[in-house]
């Protein structure tokens, strides 16, 4: 372990930067988007010094880190807020920040009509904070803080346009869907300190290897639950739809590159929790294999060309999530998905940005159409994009998800065949989605609205836009060529190589398998869509309605979660009203009932006063008379 | 004579009062049936002072009378104010005390 003085700046600068520019406000309103974006390049210039300070270590004092200060001190807990930059760390740190600066560079432009592009630009800075908080927290405390923080800044950029109502319910209900999860990161650290007495990740990975294998499990459902919540995995998918509701680039930024792969990475960073519970790896894979086609039966069917790219993603972690489950051996590969993911699937999000921006902002592919013409840079890009998530060799996606396909099928069993069938069929059907969104946007018929004038945007736009495909291109073999991302993973995850020699298949079967399919699903996409109709036809089948309508899951949310606790608030409320509020009331209308009875003694008669008198003395002589008698 | 008739004059005097008090409207009658059951009450001390052949009874008698001409004074005073202000000496129309 090596000692650094850096690592705050990564966190300090960018948060820093977020709250200059909240409260200056107009004041920095000339200049606070460049502000923003130099923090974001320095902070990724001070990321790749650090990177390469770390080539220059070997062995054990790669990982740095560093105490910022003691933050809880009770008896004999005690956390501090310290750092931790390892191997694991530093690709996220590059990635965030990479793709980050990019995306601030993309959103100078985007943004440039907005008059809120300077809060729009401080809530980039705090998410880009708050995400490197999250990979550099060395206790999963420290995470805590950075993914409450990514949730934050998730939920102002969704709702960043918050004069549309929609919009606003949509960013609340990403809110709600990532406190669900939130929860159980909470109880999964809460266990851990129970059992362990400590939460940071060496004293948890101590302590899991005497733990008893309940305790295990727990931990890793409860982490599996925050991971899926925030990477929008079955079955809190639900939010990541809407939230396409924020600014591209946020898209792009948040809700494709970075902070939805957040799960993958806790998952990954507790590897020892999950290597040692079967039970808890197994509930990892159902839910990537379930996600993973999930995501791509709705991408399918959707016309939202930003909705389509966001069941896409949620696709794609899902294949990172089921690599994780895999053991050891799949979490280089699932972090090698991310990576060229992060790559391709931002550069595309930025595509669907540059569309829209030449197309008055219309997300719907039924109003697009051949605009590969018009906007050449951008469909060259996006193509590249599209080349590397299908997987065609020799583009990024070749190298990570056939990796992800191959360990899947060397799982072994009946297991590891459902698996790799799973992820086979979903190359295919992601193979006929994204063709379908390249043949919608870019090729066939012109279908727009009379008032489009599609133009190829800016420089500043698709410079980024470029950078993101020649990392599409060349990520996946740069990662891949010598197995680098897995030896440099290695001393993190813990890979021992004995899984290579029980192949089930080999490679190139596999790649040809799953080119076979991707090719499937090209040719039913292209043979689909050589007519595209401007309203979505209404007369499909079954499946293409329930894909329309998200595979029913905001009818499942509704019916089983939200209409019963509606239901439980009000009848509570009436309870509350009824039966406790009642019995105080009560209490009141008694005595008041009572006064009121009593008060009309009160009459103000004089006669009536003195007949009363009259009486009280014939009680009281009969009284004493019958007592002496 | 027996001395009970004394006591049943007493008795029914007091009730006279009594009644008038409480079923007459006219103030200076009310006041005028208070004086009836005060001389009631009267009657029996002196009679009660003859049957146990001591003073005491007819002491009290004296204090009651006393107390009996401060109370005219006082209350023919509050009834004359009464009347002089609203032109009624009716107890009924006096009943501000219940608001």
């Amino acid at each position: 372990m090596t000692t650094s003085t850096n690592l705050v700046y990564l966190i300090a600068l960018p948060l820093f930067s977020a709250a200059l520019l909240l409260l200056l406000g107009r004041i920095a309103d000339k200049w606070g988007h460049i502000f923003a974006t130099l923090i974001s390049a320095s902070v990724f210039v001070i990321g790749a010094i650090e990177f390469f300070a770390m080539q220059g270590r070997d062995g054990e004092a790669r990982a740095a880190t560093q105490k910022v200060f003691e933050w809880i001190s009770v008896g004999t807990f005690q956390v501090n807020a310290s750092l931790l930059l390892d191997q694991l760390s530093i690709c996220f740190v590059l990635l965030i920040t990479g793709v980050g600066t990019l995306i601030h560079i993309y959103s100078i432009a985007y943004m440039s009509h907005d008059h809120d592009r300077r809060r729009f630009f401080a809530y980039l800075n705090l998410f880009i904070a708050a995400m490197l908080l999250l990979v550099l927290g060395d206790s999963y405390l420290n995470l805590y803080v950075g993914w409450e923080g990514v949730g934050l800044a998730s939920y102002l950029l969704i709702g960043f346009w918050n004069q549309k109502p929609a919009y606003a319910t949509a960013a609340k209900k990403a809110f709600v869907a990532n406190r669900v999860g939130d929860v159980g990161l909470s109880l999964a650290i809460m266990i851990a300190f129970t059992q362990f007495g400590t939460v940071t990740f060496a004293g948890v990975k101590e302590g899991a290897s005497g733990a008893s294998a309940g305790a295990l499990t727990a931990i890793g459902a409860m982490l599996l639950l925050a991971a899926a919540g925030k990477s929008a995995q079955f079955p809190l998918q639900s939010w990541l739809g809407d939230a396409m509701a924020g600014p591209t680039p946020v898209s792009a930024l948040i809700h494709a590159a970075t902070m939805v792969t957040a799960g993958v990475y806790l998952i990954t960073r507790s590897n020892f929790i999950f290597d040692a519970s079967p039970t808890a790896q197994l509930m990892v894979v159902i839910v990537g294999a379930i996600t993973l086609l999930f995501g791509a039966l709705i991408g399918t069917a959707k016309d939202d060309i930003k909705k389509a790219l966001a069941a896409s993603t949620m696709s794609q972690i899902g294949y990172m999530i089921l690599a994780t489950g895999l053991g050891p051996v799949g979490y280089a590969f699932a972090i090698m998905h991310l990576l060229t993911h992060g790559f391709f699937k931002a550069g595309m999000f930025l595509g669907a940005g540059s569309v829209m921006h030449g197309m008055n902002d219309e997300v719907n592919m039924r109003r697009y159409g051949a605009i590969g013409k018009v906007m050449p840079i951008t469909a060259a890009t996006f193509g590249l994009g599209y080349l590397a998530i299908l997987g065609v060799p020799p583009f990024a996606g070749f190298y990570s998800k056939d990796k992800i396909i191959e360990t899947a099928f060397n799982a072994g069993g009946i297991e590891g065949i459902l698996l790799g069938g799973a992820t086979l069929l979903g190359a295919a059907i992601t193979a006929f989605y994204m063709t379908r969104v390249i043949v919608l946007t870019f090729t066939g018929t012109k279908r727009w609205d009379e008032n489009a004038h599609p133009h190829e945007s800016p420089f500043l736009m698709w410079a980024p836009m470029a950078i993101l495909a020649i990392g599409s291109v060349t990520s996946g073999f740069l990662l891949s060529s010598g197995s680098a991302l897995v030896n440099w993973l290695q001393p993190v995850v813990n890979e021992h190589h004995e899984h290579h020699a029980e192949e089930f298949l080999p490679p190139l079967v596999v790649s040809t398998m799953a080119l076979a399919f991707v090719a499937i699903g090209v040719a039913f996409a292209v043979l689909k869509y050589r007519t595209v109709p401007l309203i979505a036809p209404t007369d499909v089948s079954l499946f293409t309605k329930a894909a329309r309508k998200d595979l029913y899951q905001d009818s499942f949310n509704e019916a089983v979660l939200m209409r019963p606790g509606q239901k439980l608030t009000a009848g509570l409320i009436t309870t509350d009203y009824k039966v406790i509020d009642g019995l105080v009331r009560s209490v009141g209308w008694i005595i008041q009932t009572t006064s009121s009875t009593l008060r009309s003694i009160q009459n103000g008669y004089v006669r009536s006063y003195a007949l009363i008198m009259v009486l009280g003395v014939l009680a009281l002589v009969t009284a004493i008379w019958m007592v002496t008698l | 004579m027996d001395i009970a008739n004394y006591i049943y004059l007493s008795v029914l005097l007091f009730t006279i009062g009594a009644i008038g008090v409480v079923i007459r409207r006219n103030a200076i009658v009310v006041f005028m049936c208070i004086e009836l059951m005060l001389n009631a009450a009267n009657l029996a001390f002196v009679t009660f002072s003859r049957v146990h052949g001591n003073l005491s009874g007819q002491v009290a008698s004296f204090f009651t009378m006393v107390v009996a001409a401060c109370e005219v004074v006082v209350g023919l005073a509050i009834i004359v104010t009464i009347y002089r202000s609203r032109r009624s000496a009716s107890v009924d129309d006096a009943s501000l005390l219940k608001r």
